[in-house]
């Protein structure tokens, strides 16, 4: 997933280290408005497993953890809720994502199918001159289908069709965060930023990056836009 | 006991998962409480939250939990469970939901406890919040109110699934692997509600014939009584934070932030010096019976049914504080990370200078303490809530019979933003007896706005003053700037006077009057013929 040129923080990983990356990949159909609410309860739910308290490191190495808030969020559009980390840096930096993918769909050349993927990765330092190295460990990817209603009985039905199928979702992602798979081992305090995103004032989520895919009526791919939602981009 | 298991590991454990029980239990309760739960993530740890998780402790869960318990752990056969079960207002109940936390024999002896374990636990609560959000049972309870409960019971043993019915369904929350069993957390819960619309629990007369001919009889009369899960009235969203904060606050002061080094958890002597005495001061919201009755009489009466609800006192955390502290090695040699990794990637290297002195062993007898403590108070709390729903009852009855039939319920408009809601609301009263007095308890938070939110304690705030006729409130319509709403002005001025030109009676005066002043207005403007005529010949 490399997109246009940007200022990047770290080189895409190599095809090689790709192979300990774990991917999840899950499938929604909905709606052009609840497309935002579906994207956020998803990720949401994500991150509220990958997020940590802000490790405070003391002397002799040892750290203590901050507390993790939670709260409950309803949608309008969708006959769900869903429990997210209490952050509101969090929470603006997936809206904005999302809010930006929502538009892509809506723009021309889509028929409403896209993809958004979350992306959990590690940071790698490499010597000057080369950037360092990003390598994921476990890859979200959402599939977007939005479709169109006609009336609003099929509306209402959707609302609830959707709500289920959202509870399918977190079920699904509970049971892959559940396996105790791979996870990065809890570092250093000189190494916390390879890890884990210290840039927000109060939770601690791991390294992670947005990106989304719109796909044409043919198929491919028209639009790869690479959004980096990491404080520190460093530039060569 | 395992002679691999160290004697403090095996203590550690023992604590992480009592007091992941107790976590459990809260979370499912709250879960079923009908309002939106938010707590508040803080970047300095306050050494009060286990599991580095902002979970509410509400006293009479953690007493209800611990009374289950009676000081046992899951383990092998003896699971924990917490049952949610629906209760409508003509008496008829129907369990929802059954959440159990079981271990079983598979043991994994390399997984570092206080560590791997810990996070684990952690991450497994996470999850819990996330699927409580996500059985049927969430959104039947926050649409409870008037109609139905949320109840809820547990019970430690074997797991009792035949009260769901057919066909139920079972999500698996997730497992911690531990060096003396694998814990378990999963739900059984009944689906045949799943194609019930909540709109049949809505605002209709009597919905007996959707609820199948369920026991009325607790099938288990020797086990834990229902408890209903409900608010505590005059706690709107906005409030959750300051209690949140307070009972942070008041562990924070009991208990020391600052870590011993070399330790992992730093649980101190001194943490302990201090029983939470502050647990009875905030148990000041009186209990309140349960909410639905068809006489009277049993309101008095001890049955198994006669439960406390729950209510959000300024929720006192009865577990003792707790801080992850990492230890590690500094300098030189390979970057220890200060925590071993998960799953394959464990390391020799580290970790962990040894848990000397990890003070567990002063824990112990505190939390004994504590426990005796809480359930002191809250036996002492009881005893005030039988007199206290008496007394009410009676002044509620008055009430109840003098009122008029009302057009709509604050329940069942399920209005957004109702907490900003003036604050008259009145009660479905169709058959007083049906709503009994404890009713506005039971009701959904938008009665949170009878109470003032200083009243952070108190629902004996429900005078009948707060049972007055409404007026219809339409969404959305809070006006900050004219002291009235959409639907108060839309009916005000739904009816305007007439325009007094196009009044008759006026009109026929005013003509009189035109006619008088006819020959006077001629005369003006003969006198200023010469200016019409300039101003004439302009406009040619």
């Amino acid at each position: 997933m490399v997109g246009p040129g940007r200022s990047r923080c770290c080189a895409p990983s190599s095809a090689g280290r790709a192979m300990n990356c774990r991917a999840e990949v899950l499938e929604v159909s909905v709606e052009g408005r609840q497309v935002e609410e579906a994207m956020l309860a998803v990720l949401h739910t994500i991150l509220l497993h990958r997020s940590t308290g802000k490790f405070h490191y003391k002397k002799e190495g040892t750290y203590s953890i901050g507390t993790v808030g939670t709260q409950d969020v309803d949608c309008d559009f969708i006959d769900f809720a869903y429990v997210r980390v209490s952050s509101e840096e969090l929470d603006r930096a997936l809206r904005k994502a999302v809010g930006e993918f929502k538009d892509a769909l809506r723009g021309s050349g889509s028929d409403g199918m896209g993809q958004i993927s979350l992306e959990f990765y590690q940071k790698k330092k490499s010597r000057w001159p080369f950037s360092d190295e990003c390598i994921p460990w476990e890859l979200w990817t959402i599939k977007v289908n939005v479709v169109n209603l006609a009336n609003e009985q099929e509306r209402q039905i959707c609302r609830e069709k959707v709500g289920e199928k959202l509870c399918e979702k977190i079920i699904n992602i509970v049971e892959v965060m559940n396996r105790h798979e791979y996870l990065p081992k809890m570092p250093t305090q000189s190494e916390v930023d390879n890890v884990f995103d210290t840039s927000l004032k109060d939770v601690q989520p791991y390294l992670y990056k947005i990106s989304y895919q719109i796909t044409d009526s043919l198929g491919t791919s028209v639009t790869t836009t690479m959004r980096r939602l990491i404080k520190d981009t460093l530039a060569l | 006991m395992d002679t691999d298991l160290s004697s403090q590991d095996r203590k550690d454990l023992d604590k992480f998962i009592k007091f992941f029980a107790l976590k459990t239990v809260q979370v499912i309760v709250q879960a079923r409480l009908g309002e939106k739960i938010c707590t508040r993530s803080s970047s300095s740890p306050t050494g009060s939250d286990w599991f580095n998780l902002a979970i509410k402790d509400i006293p009479e869960v953690t007493h209800e939990a611990k009374k289950a318990l009676a000081g046992q752990l899951p383990a092998v056969g003896r699971s924990m469970c917490v049952e949610i079960s629906l209760k409508t207002s003509e008496g008829d109940s129907m369990e929802l939901e059954i959440w159990c936390l079981e271990m079983n024999e598979k043991c994994d002896k390399e997984i570092k406890v206080s560590y791997t374990v810990y996070n684990r636990l952690s991450l497994l609560l996470k999850s819990l919040l996330a699927i409580t959000r996500v059985t049927p049972a969430y959104r039947l309870s926050r649409k409870q109110g008037h109609e139905y409960v949320i109840l809820y019971r547990i019970y430690f043993g074997e797991v009792q699934l035949s009260g769901l019915g057919e066909g139920f369904q079972t999500v698996r929350v997730g497992t911690v692997g531990t060096p003396v069993g694998t814990i378990t957390l999963s739900c059984a819960y009944r689906i045949n509600l799943a194609f019930m619309s909540t709109r049949q629990f809505e605002r209709t007369p009597p919905i007996m014939g959707i609820i199948i001919d369920h026991f009325v009889d607790r099938p288990y009369p020797s086990s834990s009584p229902m408890h209903p899960c409900n608010y505590r009235a005059g706690e709107d969203n906005g409030a959750v934070y300051p209690s949140v904060e307070d009972s942070q606050e008041v562990c924070t002061t009991s208990f020391s932030t600052s870590p011993p080094s070399q330790c992992v958890f730093t649980v101190t002597k001194a943490h302990f010096q201090t029983p939470p005495p502050v647990v009875t001061d905030t148990l000041k919201v009186p209990v309140m019976g349960l909410a639905f009755s068809h006489q009277p009489a049993a309101l008095g009466v001890g049955s198994a049914d006669m439960g406390y609800p729950v209510l959000f006192a300024g929720g006192l955390n009865a577990a003792h504080p707790h801080q992850l502290i990492g230890p590690g090695k500094e300098g030189g040699v390979p970057p220890v990370p200060s925590q071993p990794t998960h799953g394959t990637q464990a390391d020799q290297e580290r970790m962990c200078t040894p848990l000397d002195g990890v003070h567990y062993s002063a824990a112990t007898p505190s939390s004994s303490e504590d426990t005796e403590t809480v359930s002191n108070s809250s036996e002492g709390k009881c005893g005030s809530p039988h007199d206290l729903l008496e007394t009410i009852f009676i002044r509620k009855v008055g009430a109840f019979v003098n009122k008029p039939i009302n057009q709509v319920t604050m329940a069942n408009l399920d209005i957004p933003f109702a907490m900003f809601a003036p604050k008259n609301v009145e009660l479905e009263d169709n058959d007083p007896m049906v709503n009994p007095p404890e009713s506005p308890e039971t009701e959904s938070p938008l009665q949170g706005s009878l109470h003032s939110e200083g009243s952070s304690g108190s629902s004996t705030g429900n005078t009948h003053d707060d049972f007055v006729m409404i007026d219809f409130k339409p969404a959305f319509s809070k006006d900050d700037i004219l002291p009235m709403d959409l639907g108060t002005f839309y009916r005000e001025f739904q009816n305007p006077p007439q325009l007094s030109s196009l009044s008759i009676d006026i009109g026929a005066q005013s003509m009189a009057e035109d006619l008088d002043s006819l020959p006077e207005k001629l005369a003006v403007h003969e006198k200023n013929v010469k200016e019409f005529d300039a101003f004439v010949e302009t406009l040619q």
